[in-house]
């Protein structure tokens, strides 16, 4: 069937144990396979992919510039990918960040356009607990059917992405639109006292330390607590912590919200730090580029900081070669491929491949 | 409600929800084989773009169409070999899929946004049966891709319950080590029902560029590959009831329009939110009821066929 035979020729050995620098070079080799493969793409253009990807590095990490505005996009992708990292630990497969990264902004302009008179240090961490909750139901609505009638998960969360981005356009399109802002969808600015404190001489705000204690906080949880033991059973085997007397449904309830709700603080760090107001398109698909660093990360909190950052420094990239005429979309075409040889990757780090003879000596 | 009000509602659903049924159908195949695919956002945005370069290339709709159909079969065709192939997980590598394939159609229609096209798919009336009152604008008065919808359920539902590759594939899905040890080729099954479905799902997409709205635009398909894999779901992977499930979701989608028309205003950001919410709705509702009766999905469905472990 189409020369295709080899395919299924191909074999694989179990290993017994995997070595760790399996674990390290699968997703390493993962990027640089994706950047060749897409290379080629870049290539048909008739540009030299090997010029692109220089400017690429050179925009992200070549200046201190590139360098704050590569951690500032960082810190969207930290939080919302620890979110994914979550779900994904226990087999939820939520993909609906993009959704709740914007039903937490809306909530933490709520409390900011309302109270704009409290001061910072009430204000701030209202907005970051309103971003929670708000994003958090976000991710609670699908749990609820996924946990009660095993309504498939991965549907519900990303058609919610949707409903929560139409829901902030109808805002800053409708009642929340500032009268002053020329009819652009965009709200009233927040106040001073609404606004994240930004580090040094740079764009980059508190957001990155918020980003960085969810990940501590994730880690002791996951590694250190009798919960996190809970959620790595759960997503091994649901009957099996059925059976070990956890309550499997509680937890499925518990991790969607806090899932939803790390990619909620993410809204908030955005609209507070970066916008400091409400607008359309505050995020240019953080929440899918979560799933990919979720995924690379190996779903380990530590690694997703790390893979943060270079897929932060992927995004500025991506924003300097616009203007050699490639479209915003190629990143997001290098993720997708990146993501492709992770996945196909994945079976090196469990197998050791070989090739089966014709006659089929096994 | 008058008759003419009532028609177009009724015929304007079938339109909107053919590039869902092209969809979904093609799921159909490939989960009743047992590989689940969540790549059909990004399979038919591939093929719309796909379809609407070749077609202004050309300047013919039917090459435009076929190379839609190709470019859905060649991405379906990663999905299998990592899934099929290297077993790795279904769900993270349809996830890929549709990643890659929003990049892809982005990079590639860059050119092409707000372009017209001249060549496109237009209504061919059915002679005789057009003319049936109720029925005939309903449902025969469209363009020539809706009626090969209909041939589409008709084939799937044929080949998937009355012929021997039919039983063959839905025993792969099913239990594909008793399938193997029955001499079936569980493998080369798999591929030819997960490139199939890219086709349908290429072909999909091509519909929303070449006919539905005659244009290129980016993330086109808005949702529909996902509300397809939902309606997979409702349909309990029956081609007929998919037919059924895109023509309710073609007059959900539309519905905000007639709305409009009928003086009702309601703000137009709550409309484009309806399909999204109804298939929620739809799914939970449809979930526990099958729940209750049984109906399970494919047996095998997500999970990888390991020959040394059977």
């Amino acid at each position: 069937m189409m020369g295709c035979e080899w395919m299924w020729k191909i074999n694989f050995e179990k290993r017994s144990t995997t070595p760790r620098i399996v674990l390290f070079l699968v997703p390493l080799l993962s990027i640089i396979v994706g950047l060749v493969f897409v290379g080629f793409f870049i290539a048909g253009t008739g540009k030299s992919p090997l010029y692109i990807y220089g400017l690429m590095f050179e925009g992200a990490f070549g200046s201190a510039y590139g360098l704050s505005e590569t951690v500032v996009k960082s810190i969207p992708l930290i939080l919302t990918g620890l979110g994914v990292a979550l779900a994904f630990r226990m087999q939820l497969w939520n993909i609906g960040a993009e959704g709740q990264l914007y039903m937490g902004a809306f909530g933490a302009t709520w409390l900011a356009l309302n109270f704009p008179m409290w001061p910072a240090y009430l204000l701030l961490p209202g907005m970051l607990i309103m971003s929670f909750i708000t994003g958090g139901i976000w991710g609670l609505l699908p749990a609820i059917p996924r946990a009660y009638f095993k309504v498939n998960e991965t549907i519900t969360t990303l058609l919610l992405n949707y409903v929560g981005i139409l829901w902030v356009d109808y805002l800053v399109y409708g009642p929340w639109r500032d009268p002053k802002g020329f009819n652009f969808p965009i709200t009233a600015p927040f106040s001073e006292n609404a606004i994240l404190p930004i580090l040094g001489d740079s764009r980059i705000h508190a957001g990155l330390i918020v980003g960085i204690l969810a990940a501590v906080v994730l880690y002791i949880i996951l590694k250190y607590t009798k919960w996190g033991f809970e959620i790595r059973v759960s997503g091994e085997s649901g009957a099996a912590a059925h059976y070990a007397g956890m309550n499997y449904i509680r937890n499925i309830l518990l991790v969607m919200f806090v899932s939803g709700g790390l990619a909620g603080i993410a809204g908030m760090t955005e609209v507070s730090g970066i916008t400091q107001r409400l607008q359309h398109g505050i995020s240019p698909g953080y929440g899918y580029s979560a799933i990919i660093i979720a995924w690379l990360a190996r779903l380990n909190p530590w690694a997703v900081v790390l893979v943060s950052f270079l897929f932060g420094g992927l995004l500025v990239g991506g924003y300097s070669i616009q203007t050699s005429g490639f479209p915003a979309a190629t990143v997001a075409m290098l993720q997708g491929a990146i993501l492709f040889f992770v996945v196909g990757g994945e079976i090196f780090v469990g197998y050791r491949l070989t090739w089966r003879s014709k006659g089929g000596n096994q | 409600m008058e008759q003419s009000l009532l028609t177009a509602i009724f015929a304007t659903g079938i339109i909107a929800g053919t590039p869902i049924l092209f969809a979904a159908l093609g799921e159909i195949l490939s989960e009743q084989a047992g590989v689940l695919n969540l790549g059909v956002e990004g399979m038919m945005l591939v093929g719309a773009v796909t379809g609407f370069m070749i077609t202004m290339e050309t300047n013919n709709q039917w090459l435009g169409l076929l190379a839609a159909i190709g470019a859905g079969g060649l991405m379906a065709l990663i999905h299998a070999f990592l899934t099929i192939t290297l077993r790795a997980n279904q769900v993270v590598s349809g996830l890929a899929l549709t990643i890659f394939g929003t990049g892809l159609s982005g990079y590639l229609g860059q050119t092409l946004i707000g372009k017209p096209l001249q060549a496109t798919f237009k209504a061919v009336p059915i002679p005789g049966l057009s003319q049936i009152p109720w029925v005939g604008p309903s449902l025969f008065q469209h363009d020539l891709l809706v009626y090969l919808g209909y041939i589409g359920v008709a084939v799937c539902w044929f080949v998937l319950y009355r012929t021997k590759a039919g039983l063959k594939i839905r025993a792969v899905g099913e239990n594909p080590s008793a399938a193997d040890a029955a001499g079936v080729n569980v493998f080369a099954i798999r591929y030819v029902c997960v490139v199939l479905g890219g086709m349908l799902a290429g072909l999909g997409g091509a519909y929303l560029s070449l006919a539905y709205a005659p244009s290129w635009l980016e993330n086109m398909t808005a949702g529909r590959g996902w509300i397809a894999v939902a309606l997979v779901i409702f349909a309990t992977w029956n081609p007929t009831k998919a037919f059924l499930g895109s023509w309710l979701f073609g007059v959900v989608d539309i519905l905000g329009f007639h709305l409009q028309n009928l003086g009702i205003t309601v703000s137009s950001f709550f409309l484009k939110m309806l399909p999204y919410v109804i298939t929620i709705v739809v799914l939970i509702i449809v979930s526990r009821e099958t729940k209750k009766r049984h109906v399970a999905s494919p047996g095998a469905l997500g999970i990888p066929y390991n020959r040394e472990e059977r």
